[in-house]
């Protein structure tokens, strides 16, 4: 490696001289990530459920979900940590801990501003609760839900770079060490994967959100 | 049959949407409840497929009381078209019709069958329609899949809201008579909600006329008509009505005015006006003559078209050069009767009214007695005679 050369010469080349381990590396970070997120789903859906019900309920949920929220990330993970031990599984707790807000009050919020009218007609052909929830409301508030889920896959991908501060794996393990090394190129070589990772995710998440609209509201021209 | 006994609603903020009801809904008919808006007509509704539970009295359907039934069973053996139409947006035609059927676990032939022999019914092709969503439909249609939704499960009891109400009148008319040629055939016990007489009357075997939580009167349309229990009743019904029906009950002021027929906005013109623009706005106006009134709209004259095209050459004139006095007016509040015995006497087109000061407020033309006429025979019922020996 030359010195002298410019420095996106330089990242391009550390970048192809490593690119399995960093193949490896994207890999172990989306794995943390999706796993964080299908955690968040599985709970958080049902819990924005749940708000529905009462308002006192959605307050209690939707407050202890936000206090996650505004926890410094290091600060949660630190704690995880204590708790749980060094290891994927905790950063796998702590994005689906981080997750868990937007997920809940999109589902929330989803589900609340449905049109009344629409609710009611459901019951008035003789749904159930949950053939409710299931053939009408979940589906008409699916757009909310994938808004959400987009957010949360953001922010998951950046606090998953801290992984390697609780022992696990990641593109973070690249920032580090170049951190450590005062190695600018190994920053690079780290952070701008993670960023390309937090846009194409952003993209995706947000076009599928596109087509779920136009689902739900079928081609609403 | 569905019977209301002694039922009360109060809504949870201390409302009494219902005050003691008493009804019986016959098998087989269309009961059309009719009232103001906020009367209890939809809570009246939704009291039958439970969707509001009463706090007082019992609701019975064939002999059972409701209160002891499965609501989500029920409300599948009840057809509901709900006030705003309510179709799924994110379901395609088809999924929608079937939503009941599919519910009731029918097989998957029986509903597609069921769904095309619906839209059938209703004169939409189901190979245009059965795959489109319902943002893909004009009202009209819409509110014709609102309709077979609830045919679908053949219910015997159907509950309408409003079905018709967000249709232009054509269409709406439309939808009407295919509601009574259907009727015709299935004989479904129908509680239809309305605000619109003319609709209750037109489909109606009986009607329940609401107020404040409360039934006014119910009773075929013809009792109705003749036998108005009170005045908001009379009020409700409107005057035309009344006196096509031909009851005893009109009361003397009832019977019609010239107010009633008089054109309101015919064609005037100020004196001052040429005689080319008074033949621009004849044309325009499709009229053979102006009445001309001044700035308070104080009766000067008419001009027929003959007055202005025999001096049409002298460009100074104006309308006011040309016009005739105005021999035959009758004040505001004629009877019609007098002003029309009036225009046959005197051979006369057309008849100004009159108000205070001769200032001109409407003309009767033998255009605006036809269209009054035909407006009472229009409104059905055994219209018409009385009238007939009054224009005699
Ligand atoms: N959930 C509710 N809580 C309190 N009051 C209610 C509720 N639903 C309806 N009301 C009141 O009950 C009365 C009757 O309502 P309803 O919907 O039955 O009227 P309606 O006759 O169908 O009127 P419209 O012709 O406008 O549809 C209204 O005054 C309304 O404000
Ligand atoms: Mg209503």
């Amino acid at each position: 490696m030359n010195a002298d050369q410019p420095l996106f010469v330089r990242v391009y080349e550390y970048m192809a001289d490593h690119s399995d381990e960093l193949i490896g590396l994207i890999g172990d970070h989306l794995a943390m990530v999706f796993c964080g997120l299908a955690l968040a789903l599985v709970v958080g859906i049902p819990l924005g459920i749940l708000c529905l019900r009462s308002e006192k309920l959605a307050a209690v949920i939707l407050g202890a979900a936000n206090v996650i929220q505004v926890l410094p990330s290091l600060a949660l993970l630190a704690l995880l940590m204590l708790a749980l031990g060094l290891g994927f599984n905790t950063m796998v707790v702590g994005l689906f801990l981080y997750s868990l807000l937007p997920i809940i009050r999109n589902t929330y919020v989803g589900l609340k501003q449905l049109d009344r009218n629409l609710v009611e007609a459901g019951r008035g052909v003789g749904m159930s609760p949950i053939q409710l929830l299931v053939k009408v409301q979940l589906p008409l508030a699916l757009p909310f839900i994938m808004a959400g889920l987009r957010v949360a896959a953001v922010i998951a991908i950046g606090v998953a770079t801290l992984a390697p501060l609780i022992g696990g794996e990641g593109l973070g393990r690249v920032i580090y060490s170049g951190l450590n090394m005062r190695n600018d190129v190994k920053i690079y070589a780290g952070a701008i994967p993670a960023a390309v990772l937090a846009i194409l995710a952003d993209a995706i998440l947000g076009w599928l959100q596109g087509r779920f609209k136009k689902g739900s509201h079928a081609a609403e021209a | 049959m569905i019977v209301f006994t002694g039922v009360k609603k109060q809504y949870d903020d201390g409302f009494q949407a219902i005050k003691n009801i008493d009804l019986e809904i016959k098998e087989g008919e269309i009961t059309v409840l009719i009232g103001p808006s906020g009367c209890g007509k939809t809570t009246t509704m939704k009291l039958i497929n439970r969707l509001i539970q009463p706090t007082g009295g019992s609701i019975r359907i064939q002999g059972r009381d409701i209160a002891s039934l499965n609501p989500v069973e029920l409300r599948r053996q009840i057809g509901y078209v709900i006030q705003n139409i309510g179709l799924f947006p994110h379901m395609t035609i088809a999924k929608n019709v079937g939503v009941v059927p599919r519910l009731l676990k029918w097989d998957k032939d029986k509903v597609e069958r069921r769904v095309d022999e619906l839209l059938g019914l209703v004169g939409l092709d189901p190979d245009t329609y059965r795959n489109r969503y319902p943002s893909e439909l004009s009202g009209g249609q819409q509110q014709r899949i609102g309709v077979i939704r609830a045919l679908a499960a053949d219910p015997d009891v159907i509950l309408m809201d409003e079905p018709f109400s967000a249709l232009d009148p054509i269409s709406r008319e439309q939808l009407q008579d295919e509601l009574v040629r259907l009727q015709q055939e299935l004989r479904k016990t129908i509680v239809f909600v309305t605000h619109d007489m003319d609709e209750a009357l037109k489909i109606a075997d009986t009607i329940v006329l609401m107020k404040d939580g409360e039934i006014v009167q119910a009773d075929r349309p013809e009792r109705i008509l003749r036998y108005p229990a009170n005045d908001f009743v009379k009020s409700f019904i409107g005057k035309k009505r009344l006196q096509s029906a031909g009851t005893e009950l009109v009361a003397p002021e009832l019977a019609p005015s010239v107010d009633d027929v008089m054109v309101e906005q015919p064609a005037t013109a100020f004196p001052s006006r040429g005689l080319a623009e008074a033949v621009k706005l004849m044309e325009r106006r499709r009229v053979d003559t102006l009445l001309i009134v001044d700035k308070n709209r104080k009766l000067q004259g008419t001009v027929s078209i003959y007055n202005v095209l025999d001096q049409y050459a002298e460009e100074n004139k104006t309308v006011a050069d040309v016009m005739r006095p105005v021999e035959h007016t009758v004040p505001s509040g004629t009877s019609l009767a007098i002003a029309l015995q009036l225009m046959s006497a005197k051979q006369l087109s057309n008849l100004a009214v009159v108000g205070e000061d001769n200032r001109f407020v409407g003309l009767i033309t033998r255009g605006s007695v036809v269209r009054h006429m035909a407006d009472l025979y229009a409104s059905g019922s055994n219209g018409g005679d009385a009238y007939a020996s009054v224009i005699v």
